[in-house]
C-alpha cells in the first residue's frame, strides 16, 4: 500500500495543476468509500462475471510447455478472452461505476493501442455516459480497427497531433481536457500511472487478475507458481498479476518492457531499465528523459507499450528488487506473436507477445520443472494490419 | 527585500496595478527574448515571467505549447535561461520569475536550481504542476536562498486550500481565472470577481490574475479587482505573427504598452 499521500517509497505523489487537486481529493474520498461499500463490490463483481466474462481461464499451455522443454509448466492467464479483448475492461468497469457514484456524466480517456479507449467507450455505453477519447495521430493509423470500434460505441475519438503523436501526448491532451472540464468529467486513466489515487485504484481493479490466478493455480498445481511473466508499458496488467503475490517471496516477478529497435538505439520504451527518476503526468517515477529533463520519445511496435513513463509501484518493485525488468526488441516481440499463434492457436496482442518472446529466450535458464504463469493481457486482432506485413 | 516584494510595495503605495508579462525564453531566439525583456521594462511591465520550455507542458494551451516547441528546437534549457537572466540583469532591475514544470527543476537538482537562479538574478519561481502538497522541499530551499515561491489558486480551490496556498506563497498569488489551460479567451468567467475577493479576504498578499486575458479591455476589467494582471498567450500570439520580421520587437512592445495603459 502507498502512504496516504500516494507514495510507494519515493515514487508516486500528485504533481498536477491546482485546478485538479479538488477533483483528486474528491476521487480519493469516493474511492475510499466505494472500497468499503459491499454494494459497490457486488455491483462490480456482477459486471465482471455477467458482462466481461470473469473469471478468465488459467489455461495450461501444453504444446508451448513441451516446445520450451526443461519440464516447464506454462499457464496462460487468459485476459484476452475478456469482453473487448484485453484486461483494460477490469479498470474501466470499476472507474465507470465510480463516475456514476460521483455523478459525473462525462468520461475521457487517453489510449495508445486503443484497448483502453475501447474499454472506456464500452463502459460509457454500458452506463449511459458521454465519452471522448484522446489518441495520438500515429496510433490512430496503426490501430485503425480500434478507432472504428470506439466510434461504433458512440465515443468521439480526438486525434492528438502534438509531440510524438502517441500515448504520451494523448495523456497530455486528456489532462488538459480534464483541467478544463473537471467539474462534470471523470478522467479514466488506463494504467497504474498518473497522480494518486490512480496508481492505487487502477491496481486494485486489476488485481482481480492475480487473485484469480492464485486460486486457480493452487487448484491445478497445489502450489504457487515459480515465475510470473507480464509485459510492462504503464504496467497495469503486470501489477494486477504481481500484486496479490507480493508477500510470497518465492514467486518471482518478471516484467518485460519494450526494447523497440534495441536499447542502444535509444528507440525503445524500456523505462525501468534505462530511465531516470523524474516527474511526468502527475507522479514521480522512472522516466525516459534527456540531459535537460525533457521527456524522450518512446518507441515500440506495440502502441500500448509506447510510453516513456511507468507506474510508480513498478519503480518501487525495481528499487527493492522485488521484480526483475528486462526488455525484448520489436522483432523478438513479432516473433513472439508467431510463436504463440502456432504452438497454441492463440494470437496474442503485440504488447503481450513481449512476455512470450522473453519466455522463449530465457526458458532454458529457468531450471527444471518450474511452474510459470504468463499474463496474456490482450488478443492480437487489433494488430492484424501490422502483423500482415511480417507474416 | 526581493525585487518582486519591493515592486508590489511600491505599487500599493502608489495605488497602482501591476502588469505581468509572460514570454517563453528563446522564442524565437534568446537574443530576441533579451531585447523584449529590456523593452518591456521600459514600457512599464512590472514583472517579467520567463518560461523555461518543457517538452510536456500540460497546463498550457496551443499558443504556449508552440512557443515551447520553438524554443526547444533551438536547444534552450535551464542553463541557457540562467545565462539570459544574467545578461538582462546587467541592464535592468525588472523583477523576474521563471515559470517551468517540476521535472526541469527536479532534473537540474532542486537546490542547484534555486541557488543558480538566485545568483543569476531570478526573483521568483512558478511551477504549475507542483501543488502545495508536493512543495515542501522546494519551499524550504527557496526560503534558504531567497527565491519567491509563487503558487497558483484555481477556481476549484476551496477556502482551506486558498489559506494553505497563501501561507506558502511569496511575492504574489497567481489566480488562474478559468478552469482550463493557458490561452487567450474572448471572455472571462463572471465568478472571477467573487473568487479574487474571497482570496483577498484570506490573505493580504498581492493577487494577480492570469490565464485567458487577451486584450487591454479585459486587462482593465481584471485590474479593477486584482493587484495585477498576467498576460502570456496574447503576447506570444503577437510574436508568432511577426516571426522572422524586423518589426517583431516593436510590434510586441506596442501591444504591451497598450496593456500597460489599460491596467
Amino acid at each position: 500500500m502507498p502512504d496516504n499521500r500516494g507514495y510507494f517509497d519515493v515514487f508516486g505523489g500528485k504533481f498536477v495543476p491546482e485546478t485538479l487537486m479538488h477533483a483528486l481529493e474528491e476521487l480519493q474520498q469516493e474511492y475510499k468509500k466505494a472500497k468499503r461499500d459491499k454494494r459497490f463490490k457486488k455491483q462490480l463483481n456482477y459486471y465482471f462475471s455477467e458482462y466481461a466474462g470473469r473469471p478468465t481461464p488459467l489455461y495450461f499451455a501444453r504444446r508451448l510447455s513441451k516446445e520450451l522443454g526443461n519440464g516447464l509448466k506454462i499457464y496462460l492467464k487468459r485476459e484476452d478472452l475478456l469482453h473487448t479483448g484485453a484486461h483494460k475492461i477490469n479498470n474501466t468497469l470499476g472507474q465507470g461505476l465510480l463516475a456514476l457514484r460521483m455523478k459525473k456524466p462525462r468520461l475521457i480517456a487517453e489510449t495508445g493501442a486503443g484497448q483502453h479507449g475501447v474499454a472506456t467507450a464500452t463502459a460509457a455505453a454500458l452506463f449511459g455516459l458521454e465519452c471522448d477519447v484522446y489518441m495520438g495521430d500515429e496510433d490512430i493509423h496503426r490501430q485503425a480497427l480500434n478507432v472504428s470500434r470506439m466510434k461504433l460505441l458512440g465515443t468521439r475519438v480526438i486525434p492528438v497531433h502534438s509531440g510524438s503523436k502517441t500515448l504520451k501526448d494523448a495523456c497530455n491532451e486528456a489532462i488538459r481536457d480534464w483541467v478544463t472540464n473537471v467539474r462534470h468529467t471523470h478522467y479514466i486513466i488506463g494504467s497504474v500511472v498518473g497522480p494518486h489515487p490512480y496508481p492505487l485504484m487502477v491496481r486494485d481493479f486489476q488485481t482481480v487478475i492475480g487473485k484469480e490466478t492464485k486460486r486457480q493455480i493452487l487448484k491445478k498445481e497445489g502450489r504457487l507458481p515459480d515465475f510470473l511473466f507480464a509485459c510492462v508499458g504503464g504496467g497495469s496488467n503486470s501489477i494486477g498479476l504481481f500484486h496479490p503475490f507480493f508477500k510470497h517471496k518465492r514467486v518471482k516477478f518478471i516484467g518485460i518492457e519494450a526494447g523497440g529497435l534495441g536499447l542502444a538505439s535509444h528507440k525503445h520504451a524500456a523505462t525501468l531499465i534505462e530511465g531516470k527518476l523524474g516527474i511526468l503526468h502527475g507522479s514521480r517515477s522512472y522516466l525516459l528523459q534527456d540531459k535537460d529533463g525533457q521527456v524522450n520519445l518512446a518507441h515500440s511496435v506495440a502502441a500500448g507499450l509506447d510510453y516513456p513513463g511507468v507506474g510508480p509501484e513498478h519503480s518501487y518493485y525495481k528499487k527493492i528488487g522485488r521484480a526483475v525488468y528486462v526488455a525484448v526488441s520489436d522483432k523478438e516481440a513479432l516473433d513472439g506473436v508467431g510463436f504463440l499463434s502456432q504452438t497454441e492457436g492463440i494470437i496474442p496482442a503485440l504488447e503481450s507477445a513481449h512476455a512470450f518472446a522473453y519466455l522463449k529466450k530465457v526458458a532454458p535458464r529457468l531450471g527444471k520443472g518450474k511452474v510459470i504463469v504468463v499474463c496474456l493481457s490482450g488478443r492480437g486482432d487489433k494488430d492484424i494490419d501490422i502483423l500482415k506485413r511480417y507474416f | 527585500m526581493n525585487r518582486i516584494d519591493k515592486k508590489f510595495k511600491g505599487l500599493r503605495r502608489d495605488k497602482k496595478k501591476a502588469l505581468l508579462a509572460f514570454i517563453t525564453a528563446g522564442d524565437p531566439s534568446l537574443s530576441t527574448t533579451k531585447e523584449l525583456a529590456l523593452e518591456f521594462d521600459r514600457a512599464g511591465v512590472d514583472v517579467l515571467e520567463l518560461g523555461v520550455p518543457f517538452s510536456d507542458p500540460l497546463a498550457d494551451g496551443p499558443t504556449i505549447q508552440a512557443a515551447s516547441q520553438r524554443a526547444l528546437k533551438r536547444g534552450v534549457n535551464a542553463r541557457a535561461v540562467f545565462k539570459l537572466v544574467e545578461e538582462i540583469r546587467r541592464k535592468s532591475e525588472i523583477p523576474i520569475a521563471l515559470l517551468t514544470y517540476y521535472n526541469i527543476i527536479y532534473h537540474f537538482g532542486l537546490e542547484s536550481f534555486v541557488k543558480k537562479a538566485v545568483s543569476c538574478g531570478v526573483d521568483g519561481v512558478i511551477v504549475p504542476d507542483l501543488p502545495v502538497e508536493e512543495s515542501k522541499e522546494m519551499v524550504l530551499k527557496c526560503k534558504k536562498y531567497g527565491l519567491a515561491t509563487i503558487f497558483l489558486v484555481a477556481p476549484t480551490s476551496d477556502a482551506r486550500r486558498i489559506k494553505e496556498i497563501s501561507e506558502r506563497s511569496r511575492g504574489f498569488i497567481y489566480y488562474v481565472s478559468v478552469t482550463g489551460i493557458t490561452g487567450a479567451r474572448r471572455s472571462l468567467p463572471a465568478e472571477l470577481i467573487n473568487k479574487v475577493r474571497q482570496i483577498k479576504r484570506i490573505t493580504s498578499k498581492p493577487v494577480c490574475v492570469g490565464f485567458g486575458v487577451s486584450n487591454p479591455k479585459q486587462a482593465a476589467g481584471v485590474a479593477k479587482v486584482a493587484d495585477g494582471v498576467i498576460v502570456g498567450s496574447a503576447i506570444i500570439k503577437v510574436i508568432e505573427k511577426r516571426m522572422g520580421r524586423k518589426d517583431l520587437v516593436p510590434k510586441t512592445v506596442n501591444f504591451v504598452r497598450r496593456l500597460r495603459q489599460a491596467v
